[in-house]
């Protein structure tokens, strides 16, 4: 992490620059938060078996990072060492408590299919790694890319997962109905295993294979 | 200000933990009305979807669908007291911290375009983890079922938690609360098939036994509890 510590004096400030747009893209592939980084599986594994409720956690953890890594960056100069871990705890929880209680206002169905998940956003160590590895160290704006970054590459896995399960344990997409009915009545059986959290597993799992396959960089060398 | 002595930390704790405070106060605040209604949205649609009224503004109908009561444990009906803001599982609770306590329970009826009535019941009890409740449709004749639909806050996955799947709801469709001689015998969750030739039980969930026995008192408290009410209200029918 030693290399994103040091801040290279800025020439000409871009919003999006070279720099900036690599903060959002790694997450994404090279250094992915889940299977790269093995992070965060936990609410890979449970929330999963549907895209909707999916998609709302992706975009719930995303605010999360993204707006936790902004405060925790604002704040890192004053921030006294002996209980920095507490500090950003206690802003990740507000962040979740305020995500949680909106989706109970405004989106009841989904937040009651996530249920105890939206709550362990705070334990995701997706955003307490981030806040250590980045938000501590960084300017506010680099660390609100990095944030969303991460949280895209977290939704982007968790979504590919999602889009697994549900087409495979309940022959749908996004809700809506994809294998015909003509296909139950020839036999076809929907997949048991995906609609139990083992499912993700296995999902997960070949999705790291198929990454590591293509990208051989990211290899430990022997 | 230095943060690095003692004082520096407390008062910068201090700081952190007002501002959130204050921040989770005020959205609290803010959005309890909507929750609130997407709660109270939420029971009215369970109560209508008994009679199949699922389309999804009927719930805005609601009071002009059915019309509730507040019956006392005497059977009879309580004044000023709206059925719907009355909180069941709160009631219970109050009975047994207080056994003096006169526990109300809430009566909704569902009239259709026939004039023919139905009873709607609502449900409250305990199950392995947590609350579960429940609602029931009891046909005019106050011996038939409907329909019953149950639900609950954390029962086991694929166990406990299926009381609130079609599957074991639709078992309850026709099943009689009371036996040849009219007497009360509920409907039971019980282990085993259950078909059509056995209109006191329902199968039990395999793995569920506590949830699927919680559903059961449940059923057998509750239900005899309005019992009162709609046999009275039948007398009072056949009077006429």
């Amino acid at each position: 992490m030693s290399e994103v510590l040091v801040q290279p004096p800025a020439e000409k400030k871009s919003l999006l620059g070279k720099k900036e747009r690599k903060l959002l893209t790694d997450p994404l592939s090279d250094n992915n938060p889940v299977t790269i980084q093995v992070l965060g599986i936990c609410s890979s594994l449970a929330v999963t078996t549907q895209m909707k409720p999916t998609m709302v956690m992706a975009i719930s953890v995303t605010a999360v990072v993204a707006l936790s890594n902004f405060v925790i960056s604002l704040m890192r100069n004053a921030i006294p060492p002996r209980i920095r871990i507490i500090v950003q705890l206690t802003v990740v929880s507000v962040l979740v408590i305020l995500v949680d209680q909106a989706l109970k206002a405004y989106m009841y169905d989904v937040s009651k299919q996530l249920s105890v998940f939206v709550g362990l956003i705070i334990t995701n160590c997706i955003v307490m790694g981030r806040l250590e590895a980045y938000a501590m160290g960084n300017k506010p704006y680099p660390s609100l890319l990095d944030g969303l970054g991460n949280g895209f590459g977290y939704g982007v896995v968790i979504l590919t997962v999602a889009f697994i399960r549900e087409l495979l344990g309940s022959g749908k997409v996004f809700g809506f109905k994809v294998i015909p009915d003509a296909l139950y009545e020839a036999g076809y059986v929907n997949n048991g295993l995906m609609m139990i959290p083992a499912g993700a597993l296995f999902v997960v799992a070949c999705y790291i294979w198929i990454q590591r396959s293509f990208a051989k960089h990211l290899e430990e060398k022997e | 200000m230095s943060t690095k002595g003692n004082s520096g930390t407390i008062i910068f704790a201090l700081v952190v933990t007002t501002i959130s405070a204050a921040l989770l106060a005020a959205a609290a605040t803010i959005l309890k009305p909507a929750q609130d209604e997407n709660v109270l949205k939420e029971k009215q649609q369970n109560i209508l979807s008994l009679v199949g009224l699922t389309g999804p503004n009927d719930y805005k109908k609601f009071d002009e669908l059915v019309q509730g009561v507040v019956i006392d444990d005497q059977g009879k009906a309580i004044e000023g007291v709206a059925a719907i803001s009355l909180d069941l599982a709160l009631e219970k609770k109050l009975q047994s911290k207080n056994s003096s306590y006169k526990v109300r329970y809430p009566l909704y009826i569902y009239k259709d375009p026939q004039g023919k009535v139905t009873y709607l019941l609502q449900m409250a009890g305990v199950g392995l983890w947590g609350p579960i409740w429940g609602y029931l449709a009891l046909d005019q004749d106050g011996n038939t079922v409907k329909s019953a639909i149950f639900d609950h806050k954390g029962e086991t996955p694929g166990l406990g938690a299926e009381i609130n799947t079609d599957g074991f709801e639709m078992q309850f469709n026709n099943k009689k609360i009371l036996n040849e001689q009219g007497q009360f015998v509920s409907v039971k969750v019980e282990k085993g098939k259950h078909d059509a030739s056995m209109p006191h039980a329902v199968d039990a969930i395999s793995g569920g036994t506590i949830t699927s026995n919680g559903v059961s008192k449940m059923l057998q408290e509750d239900i005899a509890f309005y019992l009162r009410y709609i046999q009275n209200q039948t007398k009072t029918n056949q009077a006429l």
